[in-house]
């Protein structure tokens, strides 16, 4: 009954005029993103600064160009320890003179280690590792926005950026120096510090997670001794990603990272890398989030898959265990993911899994969705995938041939139609016997299905009858029991109320 | 003598009698395992019904292995078999038998999906308590090892939520054995088994004896409320509380109070909004005495905190927290060190936390008496009627009763007018909403003379709100006006204005004109509905918009019970028989579904 009709703006007593609604709010008063972005919010956050102690005010050091050689690494040392001074940038007025000289102590720092040689003595080690954790190591802020969604919103950006992007680039600088000397690392470079540095991959601020990308990457390379506690603490973050929260930002530049790690395992592949694959990067596939790092998670499935063949059936089992039900977004992703894997895909590994996937696959053409049931008909265009059916095709056309057979009928988008259409002309003309047999058992195979399904009806009907029949005579036993009861101790006390008892 | 041998006959009905053979295991397992996962999964669903076809013993010795050997399925019908097992105890044979549940039950709990899991652990716990004390030690208790020592995090952190169950009912070697098995999960290597661990920590200190509650929980709790991950820190800070309720009063300044002083200073904010979301919970755990030594000043510092969640979360607590202080210093403590932090809180920049205070804020006033709420809170409550934000305004309002039964609503009147008019008027017609269902309640206790002056022409504005959501909430609300100031009222101060909006010419009015009497004649009574409202229906009945006719019909159907015998027959009936035979399809049904409802054919 309601209908769009606008009311009059005349009418004196509407409480409507004399303020404007806004256009978004007329067609309906639902909060919508656009709303609540609307919102004043900061578009900047940080929890660094509560810890810092009192202020210290910063005096200028002299330059490091202009430093005596043997004075250099004093004067290095103590810029270091200048930088170890945090500000408040949420305030953006707030000592601009120390932020300033912080910020200029940062640059030269940067510049030295990536310039000079001989820079990178010992006794700078712990000074340079600690400058950088007290700058970047902090629990990152709560989200502005709770149901934060990456490919929508605007992330929330680190305010402390102009200092916490020099610290990255020193860090990166001192890891990818020449003079590095990862035995005199490793020191300092221990598994608390990996550990914190995997914790912020979870920053919304995308700049801050690209410098961790390289940066671990780099770790990664060099000391050699954290490889396999890196490896796990992933691990730790990804599980908790599917199990726990289904929140973490940064999952897409850590599968990255694996993508090229992936490419350095020895053969053969060890059961923690091969578990890794099974319990972890394939039960990435049923994250909410998958669209944001689909493209990184089939990198990696695919370069396992390239690492050793007999992973394949574990992966495509996997995934047609998490086949999406309801999201057909997801749907043609998990499409585009087994075109890219059959791409590569060893024949003798298709024939293993050729069943299952080709149900699927059937089961994807006869989608009311057009894109879903189109991205699986795509693949009859692949010519690899086409001569693997080919080969195979005694054992594929039937599965398939019911579902093309029933969608050539019946779907409602003309193209997914004419797909079809070509699709059986190509298995017409791949096994014409086949292809006709099973026209002509179409219908015989339909009645067949139709009487098994009476058959599943009628076993359930009587299955449940006879429940009902149990339960029945378990009633009335407890109830004969009762009455029982009753009537020997109303013969004891008072016979005449036995009537009202035996109902 | 008949009735006893019936009973007698019985149990052979319960088990294995003659027909079950109609049903070979065979084709019951082929409906478990058909191809399609919608088939299984009803079959699943419906598996008491297999067991009861196959009675007790074929359960026992076919079904359950067959379902222990193929549990790899979808996540959804693992659920559902998790969820039947745990009431499977009567179709397997009764206690006695339920150990027999515990080999699927056990592979469920070890699944990756964490739903199966948890809820295989719930059927777990259910179970338990079927089992008999040897039992539990023969069959339960190993099983809680098993998963404990298992390879994958996954069986570790079912184990966690099974040793409170079976601890209390099994031998002291047992025990000790128990113990150390959640020790060593305390510290387990994976952050997932020591978050469950940690999460189950206050339920397993409640089921030990106090003195291990003081040599082992402790020592666990401080190294849980340090772990390197903040996630798993919070969840210690949740088990504080119950183990700060099992120690004697002495002992929880030094076994719990370090760690507690610590958890309220955690670097990480999620921690500290932990114990901001505890406070009240913690306050009754530890009790006066500390709550005034320590308690005082950590509350402070969270309504100070640098997170504004953090902030929030403690502004919820603030009623709560004062509520419990120890009443000889209860004022003393509020005026000299909540107020202040409070006072800073009304002005804060973050709205969420501005909000939450305005939730609790109001009920302050009966803890402080008259003076003090008019001296101290009543500026605050006032600068937030006046906030720019209308969550805070709508929390402030909703919560006037508190007030009203200290100082009266009128100290708020000169500053509540603009805070309602301007709501009322708000761009969101969901805050709009919001503050027409307080109309009532405002209504009551501003006194009609104020609402005749004041607020009238407010409510009588909604109901020509461009939102129908607004119009219906407005129609309601006079509704419980009249219901308030009597019939007398309406008649002089609303019906003619609700009857003046029958001539407009937007058909959405004229209809809100019919909603409103339908609403409203019950509460006028017979004499004006007859009067007044009745000829205002009647006429509308030649309206020329059809949605308007028909609801002409609804709403005489709807006051029809109020009329009397004669005028039905003579005013009303003349007018649905006309409407019966009217051209529109709807007019006609609901015009002769009026007259049936009347029994006027």
């Amino acid at each position: 009954m309601e209908t769009p009709t606008k009311l009059p703006p005349s009418s004196p007593s509407s409480p409507t005029t004399g303020f404007s609604v806004p256009s978004a709010e007329k067609v309906d008063g639902f909060p919508r993103r656009s709303m609540r972005r609307a919102r004043q919010r900061r578009s900047h956050s940080s929890s660094q600064f509560r810890y810092q102690s009192s202020q210290v005010e910063l005096t200028p050091l002299p330059l490091l160009k202009d430093a005596p050689v043997a004075e250099l690494h004093d004067l290095f040392c103590k810029k270091l320890q200048q930088c170890c001074v945090l500000f408040d940038f949420l305030d953006c007025v707030a000592d601009l003179k120390g932020k300033e000289i912080k910020r200029a102590a940062l640059n030269e720092l940067v510049e030295s280690v990536a310039t000079s040689r001989g820079v990178l003595i010992e006794p700078l080690y712990p000074e340079a590792i600690k400058m950088i954790s007290v700058n970047i190591f902090r629990t990152l802020p709560p989200s502005e926005n709770p149901d934060f969604d990456p490919e929508e919103d605007e992330p929330t950006l680190e305010a402390s950026w102009p200092h916490l992007q020099l610290v990255y680039e020193f860090f990166l600088r001192f890891l990818e120096s020449p003079d590095f000397q990862p035995s005199m690392a490793k020191r300092y470079v221990d598994q608390k510090f990996v550990l914190q540095l995997l914790e912020l991959f979870d920053s919304e601020d995308p700049r801050e997670r690209e410098y961790l990308k390289t940066i671990l990457h780099r770790v990664y390379g060099k000391l050699l001794g954290l490889r396999a506690y890196i490896r796990k603490q992933i691990n730790n973050i990804f599980l908790r990603f599917i199990y726990e929260t289904e929140h973490f930002n940064g999952v897409a530049e850590l599968l990255e990272i694996l993508g090229s790690i992936i490419n350095g395992f020895a053969l053969p592949l060890k059961s923690e890398h091969k578990q890794f694959l099974v319990r972890v990067l394939i039960p990435l596939h049923t994250a909410k989030s998958l669209s944001i790092f689909h493209a990184q998670l089939a990198y990696c499935v695919v370069q396992f898959m390239e690492k050793d063949a007999t992973v394949t059936e574990y992966i495509i089992r996997g995934l047609l265990k998490y086949w999406p039900k309801t999201c057909t977004q997801k749907e043609v992703m998990f499409l585009g993911e087994i075109e890219e894997i059959l791409d590569v895909i060893e024949p003798s590994q298709f024939i293993r899994v050729q069943e299952p996937l080709f149900k699927q696959i059937a089961a994807c053409i006869s989608s009311p969705h057009f894109q879903v049931a189109e991205r699986a008909l795509y693949f009859w265009n692949n010519e690899y995938i086409l001569s693997l059916i080919e080969e195979n095709c005694q054992v594929i056309l039937p599965l398939v041939f019911g579902t093309l057979y029933r969608v050539s009928k019946e779907h409602w988008n003309q193209t997914i139609v004419s797909l079809i259409y070509n699709v059986l002309k190509t298995f017409m003309e791949m096994n014409s016997k086949l292809f006709d047999d099973l026209t002509a058992s179409y219908k015989v195979e339909k009645q067949k299905e139709l009487k098994r399904e009476r058959e599943r009806a009628e076993l359930w009907r009587s299955l449940e009858e006879q429940q009902e029949r149990r339960l029945q005579s378990l009633g009335e036993a407890s109830r004969n029991q009762k009455n029982l009861q009753e009537r020997e101790k109303n013969s004891k006390n008072e016979p005449e109320n036995s009537a009202a008892n035996a109902t | 003598a008949r009735l006893r041998a019936e009973v007698l006959n019985c149990p052979s009905m319960a088990g294995a009698d003659g027909d079950d053979s109609l049903y070979p295991i065979a084709v019951l397992i082929d409906e478990l395992r058909n191809e399609d996962v919608q088939l299984r999964l009803n079959s699943i669903k419906k598996l008491s019904t297999i067991a009861l076809a196959l009675g007790v013993e074929r359960t026992r010795t076919e079904l359950l292995p067959f379902l222990t050997d193929t549990i790899y399925d979808e996540d959804e019908v693992l659920l559902a078999l998790a969820e039947q097992l745990g009431n499977f105890t009567m179709l397997v044979g009764g206690p006695e038998y339920v150990h027999c549940l515990l080999p699927p039950l056990e592979s469920l709990a070890t699944v990756e999906e964490t739903v199966v899991r948890d809820k295989a652990v719930e059927s777990l716990r259910k179970i338990s308590h079927e089992h008999s004390p040897v039992d539990l030690e023969v069959h339960f208790e190993p099983l809680v090892k098993r998963l404990a020592s298992g390879d994958w995090f996954t069986s570790r952190t079912s184990a966690c939520g099974l040793f409170s169950v079976c601890y209390p009912r099994v031998s002291s070697t047992v025990k000790a054995e128990i113990r150390q098995h959640f020790r060593n999960l305390c510290s387990d290597d994976t952050p997932m088994v020591r978050r469950a661990a940690a999460s189950k920590l206050g339920e397993f200190a409640k089921v030990l004896e106090l003195e291990y509650v003081k040599s082992d929980i402790i020592s666990l709790f401080t190294a849980l409320a340090s772990d390197e991950q903040d996630s798993v820190r919070l969840l210690a800070v949740e088990a504080c509380v119950s183990i700060a309720t099992l120690l004697p009063q002495e002992d929880l300044e030094t076994l719990v109070m370090p760690t507690l002083r610590q958890a309220a200073e955690d670097k990480s904010w999620r921690v500290r909004y932990m114990v901001a979301d505890k406070f009240s919970e913690l306050q009754k755990a530890v009790g006066p005495e500390i709550t005034k030594n320590d308690l005082v000043p950590a509350f402070q510092n969270l309504l100070k905190d640098c997170e504004a969640e953090v902030r929030a979360a403690a502004a919820n607590k603030v009623k709560e927290f004062c509520e419990n202080l120890p009443e000889d210093s209860r004022e003393t403590i509020i005026m000299t060190h909540i107020l202040p932090c409070v006072k800073e809180l009304v002005s804060d920049t973050n709205q969420h936390v501005k909000s939450a205070l305005a939730s609790v804020i109001m009920g302050l006033s009966t803890i402080l008496g008259k003076d003090n709420t008019i001296e101290h809170l009543l500026p605050l409550f006032l600068a937030q009627l006046k906030d720019e934000c209308p969550e805070v305004r709508l929390n402030i309002i909703s919560n006037l009763d508190c007030v009203n039964e200290v100082i009266g609503i009128r100290q708020l009147s000169q500053s509540l007018l603009p805070a309602i008019v301007e709501l009322a008027e708000d761009a969101k017609w969901r805050v709009r909403l919001a503050i027409i269902e307080y109309m009532p309640l405002l209504a009551g206790q501003l006194g009609v003379e104020f609402f005749d002056e004041k607020l009238n022409s407010l409510c009588m504005a909604w109901l020509v709100d461009h939102v129908y959501a607004i119009r219906e909430a407005a129609t309601c609300n006079l509704t419980k006006l009249v219901e308030k100031f009597g019939a007398e009222w309406a008649q002089n101060t609303i019906v003619p204005k609700v009857l003046g909006m029958a001539n407009d010419p937007n058909y959405l009015h004229r209809m809100t004109t019919l909603f409103c009497i339908n609403a409203l004649s019950e509460a006028c009574g017979q004499e004006i509905t007859t009067k007044h409202m009745l000829p205002v229906v009647l006429k509308m009945s030649n309206d020329q918009v059809a949605n308007v006719r028909f609801n002409v019909a609804k709403s005489l159907q709807k006051i029809g019970p109020v009329l009397d015998s004669n005028c039905l027959q003579t005013e009303v009936k003349p007018v649905l028989e006309k409407l019966a035979a009217d051209q529109d399809i709807d007019v006609k049904y609901f015009a002769q579904e009026a007259i049936s409802v009347l029994a006027l054919a």
